[in-house]
């Protein structure tokens, strides 16, 4: 019983923090600390998206083991070439990549033979970066996009395999089943199948937080952000107007100015 | 038809040419150039939806991938009746209330204000098209605080004629938070379950899940959007925030900003969640409940106003309890029913808010007494009023009787906690009490003496009644010419109710 409470602690922060937004909201008076209140309130959720996303022992979803920029490239190369293989359109950032991806893959040519590295978060994040976390180096350019697909299906067998083979979209309903959970916490399919050096291998160790909460709520910071500023302007021009942010002397002098109204049959300035 | 380049991204143009466009117009000259700028480009996006409602109609539904990235994981535009319908709707209101605004605003608001206003309302509109275009969860929610932050900005505009608005737009903005933030509560709950955002993905992995956090999610979101639909409890914000916002700001929200909410509740209860959902039924006995409840409590409010934006402000409540209660049917009957009267309301109130910013513009107040005798000073106005008056309480020929016969016939066909008859008898009986409160502002029009030493006016400017005008045909024309409304609202009925119950009802 106790256990089942402590270990979700994380929760149990966000509830406190939300009933106490909450509460704050509806028992101030003070203008200013309403907006505040609602400020607790919504970092409350902020917290929550952010529990939803952590994995225990995770990290941020960046590449680790030395193999940093070039890989991007790479990845949205055999993404480029496979969106071209299901005659669907390609955007202009993969083409772009595109020639990144020529550079970089030379780069790193020999430096690493074959590894692979694949995970929800990458699959969450598009398709089209889907293969950006997959670490490989390879030879030669053209083999590139064969090279990607087989890796693709030494790390997921089952559908992520299924999924890279079909076309784009195809691929795209199926490939975050390969990496969910039932209940509703990610299980990251990761799997290093062929590690040649010691940083590959390491690197296929590393579990990935799922980012895409963590995305959504910087959107959500920014929404939040630009409420409390609409909010507490409004409390300025409330000041300048009335002579005060208190909320019930606000209402006594709206209750007057509506009773006066009617007495007087005009409006009030 | 004939082929426009970059037609493949027509589902997007409604929403992306007034985000372009808003930061233009604060650069602006205050006066008449953020107005033309605003009215043209209210008219282009206007021509999109149409364009935009005519190729789903006849080509069925339509998606749009935003920047490529196909769903479910990047953000998608799916667009089918319903949708085009909604943003039709919205854009067809910006565009006859946006050249209304010039005369309206110019009186009400600060000439150095006027660039920042039309960028709101620009905003607004990108806000509101954004809702009702996307197909992504968590993109709906961006574009509420889009629509809902640049709406808290415009009805604290209205400060300059009352200050009221200050305080009306402060409590909007806590309410509008609270059930934004609630939305998004619920959609961190669905996303914990199912690990998508996009709607359909989410119908589809949400089928046969039911546990306490679908269920939680379910009432949050439900909750969040009720909040900023102004469903019967959670509606304290709205008749001041109507009530003191500059009247084309009135005119426009009332009606297009309630409408696309109701839409998002359909989309969510419909599509994301569907019949199979064991919850739904709690959900749709509230509805019927609270748009029951709603219907009366917010007309009998009504009838007592003086204010006579206020005393619309709250008939808008009273309406949104008869969509909700088609939506409560659970039928493909209701559902049209509803989206009939989302079409038709969004007409009635644009043209009385319309009407009632004309009495303001020339009289300096919406007091009822400022009213009186307006027959004889503002006559084109006054008529105007008249029969979009008589529209809202549902007498033929105007659409307010379509909806209206529209909804009954739906009641007829239903079997919910309360009796069909008695449902179609508290319809009548909420007819009756807007009767009494449009009875009230037409007898003071038409049969009351203009006051002692009236000043003489004039009528309103010939933009202004226009508008309005254009408004009140529109409102006796889709009367006799159902197809836009019933037709395409019944296929878009058709449509949400067929992709999960086999075209079946909900009980």
């Amino acid at each position: 019983m106790w256990e089942f409470i402590l270990e979700r602690y994380n929760y149990w922060i966000v509830i406190t923090l939300m009933m106490t937004g909450l509460y704050i909201v509806f028992s101030r008076g003070n203008l200013v600390k309403t907006i505040i209140g609602l400020n607790v309130f919504q970092t409350s959720v902020f917290i929550f998206y952010i529990t939803i996303g952590k994995i225990a022992g995770g990290t941020a979803p960046i590449l680790m083991g030395g193999h940093g920029g070039g890989h991007d490239g790479q990845g949205d190369h055999t993404s480029a070439t496979h969106g071209a293989d299901a005659a669907h359109d390609v955007s202009v950032k993969p083409t772009l990549d595109d020639l990144r991806a020529g550079s970089d893959a030379a780069e790193a040519a020999g430096e690493v033979e074959a590894h692979s590295h694949n995970d929800l978060a990458a699959a969450m994040k598009g398709v089209e970066q889907q293969p950006a976390y997959e670490t490989q180096s390879l030879h030669s350019l053209p083999d590139m996009a064969q090279a990607a697909q087989g890796n693709s299906i030494l790390a997921d067998p089952g559908e992520a395999a299924e999924a890279v083979l079909t076309p784009r979209d195809q691929g795209l309903h199926d490939m975050p089943e390969a990496g969910l959970g039932a209940d509703g916490h990610e299980t990251l399919g990761h799997e290093a199948v062929t590690s040649v050096t010691d940083a590959a291998a390491h690197a296929a160790d590393i579990i990935y937080t799922n980012p895409l909460p963590h995305v959504l709520i910087l959107t959500a910071i920014v929404v939040g952000v630009a409420t409390t500023a609409v909010g507490l302007a409004l409390a300025v021009r409330i000041q300048e107007a009335y002579g005060t942010i208190e909320e019930d002397e606000l209402e006594a002098e709206d209750y007057e100015a509506e009773f006066g109204e009617r007495l007087a049959g005009s409006e009030a300035r | 038809m004939i082929h426009f380049p970059g037609l493949e991204h027509l589902p997007a143009l409604p929403v992306i040419i007034p985000l372009i466009a808003a930061p233009f117009t604060i650069v602006m000259r205050p006066g008449r150039t953020p107005w033309l700028w605003a009215t043209l480009v209210s008219w282009v996006t206007f021509a999109c939806t149409l364009l935009l409602l005519e190729v789903v109609w006849h080509g069925g539904p339509t998606e749009y991938k935003m920047g490529g990235w196909a769903a479910p994981l990047g953000i998608t535009y799916y667009i089918d009746l319903a949708n085009a319908l909604v943003m039709m709707l919205v854009a067809a209101m910006a565009a006859v209330v946006f050249p209304y605004a010039y005369f309206s605003v110019k009186s009400e608001i600060a000439r150095a204000q006027s660039p920042a206003f039309y960028t709101a309302m620009i905003i607004c509109l990108t806000g509101l098209l954004g809702v009702a275009a996307t197909g992504d969860a968590f993109n709906v929610f961006v574009f509420l605080e889009i629509s809902s932050l640049s709406t808290y900005a415009l009805v604290a505009m209205g400060a300059r004629r009352d200050r009221r608005a200050l305080t009306a737009a402060f409590n909007y903005l806590v309410m509008g938070t609270i059930g934004a933030t609630f939305y998004v509560i619920g959609l961190g709950l669905l996303y914990q379950a199912t690990g998508t955002l996009n709607m359909l993905d989410l119908h589809e992995r949400l089928a046969g899940q039911d546990n306490k956090v679908v269920e939680a999610g379910f009432a949050f979101i439900v909750t969040g959007i009720g909040l900023k639909l102004a469903m019967v409890p959670l509606h304290l914000w709205l008749p001041n925030a109507y009530g003191f916002a500059p009247s084309a700001v009135t005119a426009f929200l009332a009606a297009t900003a309630t409408k696309v909410q109701i839409y998002l509740m359909v989309r969510f209860i419909y599509t994301v969640f569907g019949f199979e959902f064991p919850f739904l039924e709690v959900a749709l006995n509230a509805f019927l409940i609270l748009g029951i409840v709603g219907m009366f409590y917010a007309s009998f409010v009504a009838v007592f106003r003086d204010n006579v934006k206020q005393m619309l402000a709250y008939s808008s409540v009273a309406q949104i309890g008869y969509m909700l209660l088609g939506i409560s049917f659970g039928t493909v009957d209701g559902l049209t029913a509803s989206f009939v009267h989302i079409f038709n309301h969004a007409l009635i109130k644009a043209a009385l808010f319309m009407g009632v910013g004309c009495v303001v513009l020339r009289i300096g107040s919406s007091q009822l007494t400022a009213f009186r005798g307006l027959a004889r000073r503002m006559p084109w106005t006054t008529w105007a009023l008249v029969l979009s008056g008589l529209s809202l309480i549902g007498v033929p020929p105007t659409v307010g009787f379509i909806s209206k016969f529209k909804l009954m016939e739906a009641a007829f066909q239903t079997t919910t906690l309360i009796p069909p008859l008695l449902v179609v008898l508290l319809i009548g009986a909420s007819s009756l009490l807007a009767a009494v409160y449009v009875g009230r502002l037409i007898y003071t029009m038409v049969l009351e003496q203009p006051p002692e030493n009236a000043p003489a006016i004039k009528e309103a400017p010939h933009a202004m009644r226009v508008a309005l005008w254009i408004m009140v045909i529109a409102n006796i024309y889709f009367f006799f010419f159902t197809d836009l409304t019933v037709g395409v609202a019944t296929q878009a009925a058709e449509a949400l109710m067929c992709s999960q119950a086999g075209c079946g009802g909900a009980y």
